[in-house]
């Protein structure tokens, strides 16, 4: 099938046997591999043996209603934050490529700000805004105003870590929603026009859900590093999960088994927020990929099937549908 | 070639474009085109690249702005709406509005990768005219099945080869019902083979009465199916006759010399 007919009537000859060849040798890898395992081998020695990691004290504190209120808290800002971020994000890139020029300029100025000063220094500006603004209000603009109250009563803690992330975060995801728009081919929105949507048809029907193969993975990305980030709410006195377990070692002085703790708990997060980022990008795949890669589960139960015929004898390799 | 100052260009045309101009930056594209298709008229054009018969294909349809002349579809001024002496830019509605009644069919067919071939034909009406899910479906498995991919409806177009790829589009563009159908070089981006299986498509419209205008650079479609014919080159019909004169007889040596290197 596959090979060249010289002429009329070519004779499909025989196959030959398959090739055996002696596979090439790495003995660097051996070296590498003695060196990885004796670093390994320290480690895990260590961590058994330093009694000064106070494993017990971790095991205690991993659990306590102290650490878990934190963790909420911290899971919590991750989830508002980024969901301020992404909304703003989309909505500063559609601006951002906006004909309109005040529009567009709005939008750059925004990202010029939020990107240009320190997360810190933004946090910390809501947390203080009372000391500007000591009352908010809603009304006409220079005319009367219908709600008011004292910026302190609405401006709490929480509220400014979640202003301070959630601001500074759609600067950045206004980045990457842009990228993404760009990222699609000018042939689609042509497409789609000629069908005869409008600019907002096209942008949410066409344009932005090939976008998201692109705008996930990074997004996934600043979702891991937001839950890190929301850490620094600490210095604006917000009991997230690192103020949490800093309360607790400043008053038993239990420093590095507390910090074991809220470093096992981000871990933990992230491992789960990394599994969830790889089934949103495989979602968005639909039609870009041939075939969608497989989930874990999927590989494993493959392996398996293969493995058995393969045992058996010969092994046939799953090819992609044409 | 009679202007019409009043705002609608002659009766009985489907297509008129008079002393058409188009300007990118510097470069002028279009110099200068006038021509006219009737309804149920296949008319083809051919040039070389740079020709400006994209261009025109896209003014037609809005995705160009017009800099100087006049072109109507179906009676009505393109891009702009006249009020007394004064051109007044069309509001995105309108434009959205009259690009629904003309398909187009692209040299990258384009079509939506996220979306079956069945959902590419059925998104038009869903969304443009807000038709019911159910009845776009039926429809637009219909209309698969007038190009012969029924048996693709529910595979994605990067599993389909090019060929197939653009009857699908046909078909998305046909889901709209359009008056007039714009094809852009529809098989140029195509292997060899698969060529034919969109030409056979574009025939059986023909037949069926659609107006198209197809740039193209198959001279025997244009020699069989095409009722006219017109060459562009530098911005501006050359010749315009029917497509076997023009091919076998062609009186302006430019044209001459194109051929002789195409055919």
């Amino acid at each position: 099938m596959a090979r060249t007919a010289v002429g009329a009537g070519a004779q499909v000859g025989e196959r030959p046997p398959d090739i055996r060849a002696v596979p090439l040798r790495h003995p660097g890898r051996w070296v590498v591999a003695v060196i990885v395992l004796v670093l390994a081998a320290m480690l895990g020695h260590s961590l058994v043996t330093n009694t000064r990691f106070h494993w017990a004290i971790i095991g205690q504190y991993f659990t306590s209603t102290r650490v878990l209120s934190g963790l909420a808290v911290t899971i919590e800002l991750t989830v508002i934050a980024m969901a301020i971020g992404i909304v703003l994000g989309v909505l500063l890139a559609v601006m951002r490529l906006s004909p309109n020029p005040l529009v567009s300029g709005a939008s750059w100025l925004y990202i010029w700000f939020f990107r240009g000063t320190p997360l810190l220094v933004q946090l910390l500006f809501w947390y203080n805004l009372s000391a500007l603004y000591p009352r908010l209000g809603l009304g006409v603009p220079f005319g009367p105003q219908f709600v008011a109250g004292s910026a302190n009563a609405f401006i709490t803690p929480f509220v400014a870590a979640i202003l301070g992330l959630g601001l500074n975060e759609g600067a950045y995801m206004a980045e990457i929603v842009r990228a993404g728009i760009l990222s699609v081919d000018q042939g689609q929105t042509e497409a789609a026009q000629a069908l005869g949507m409008t600019r907002l048809q096209t942008m949410r029907r066409i344009v932005l859900p090939q976008a998201m193969r692109v705008i996930v993975p990074p997004t996934g990305n600043e979702t891991i590093s937001m839950l890190k980030t929301t850490s620094l709410v600490s210095v604006i006195a917000v009991t997230d999960l690192l103020y949490a377990v800093e309360l607790i070692y400043a008053a038993n002085y239990r420093t590095i088994p507390l910090l074991i703790v809220a470093s096992i708990w981000y871990l933990i997060v992230t491992s789960i927020l990394t599994i969830g980022q790889y089934y949103v990008e495989r979602y968005f795949a639909r039609g870009a990929a041939k075939q969608l890669p497989l989930t874990p589960w999927q590989r494993l139960r493959r392996n398996l099937a293969i493995t058995r015929p393969a045992l058996a004898g010969g092994l046939e390799v799953p090819r992609p549908p044409r | 070639m009679s202007v019409s100052g009043a705002g609608s260009g002659s009766p009985g045309l489907m297509v008129e474009a008079d002393n058409l101009h188009k300007r990118f930056g510097r470069l002028e594209v279009l110099r200068g085109v006038t021509l006219q298709v009737r309804p149920s008229e296949v008319l083809c054009v051919i040039g070389p690249s740079g020709s400006g018969k994209s261009t025109f294909l896209r003014c037609i349809n809005h995705l160009e702005k017009i800099d100087a002349g006049r072109l109507w579809v179906d009676g009505v001024l393109v891009g702009y709406a006249q009020r007394g002496d004064r051109l007044h830019e069309l509001p995105e509605r309108e434009v959205c509005r009259r690009r629904a009644e003309i398909g187009m069919v692209f040299q990258r067919f384009n079509l939506f990768p996220h979306m079956t071939a069945l959902e590419n034909v059925m998104e038009g009406p869903v969304v443009v005219k807000r038709e019911a899910k159910a009845t776009a479906r039926d429809r637009a498995r219909d209309l698969l099945a007038q190009v012969g991919l029924v048996d693709k409806a529910d595979v994605y177009p990067n599993q389909l080869s090019g060929g197939q790829q653009q009857r699908v589009a046909i078909a998305r563009a046909l889901a709209m019902e359009p008056k007039l159908m714009l094809f852009d070089e529809p098989t140029s981006a195509l292997d060899p083979e698969l060529v034919g299986e969109v030409l056979d498509v574009m025939r059986r419209l023909a037949e069926q009465g659609m107006t198209m205008i197809v740039v193209t650079h198959e001279m025997g479609f244009a020699r069989e199916v095409g009722d006219s014919l017109v060459f562009m080159d530098g911005g501006v019909v050359v010749e315009a006759g029917p497509p076997r004169q023009v091919l076998s007889d062609p009186r302006q040596e430019r044209t001459r010399s194109f051929l002789s290197k195409v055919l």
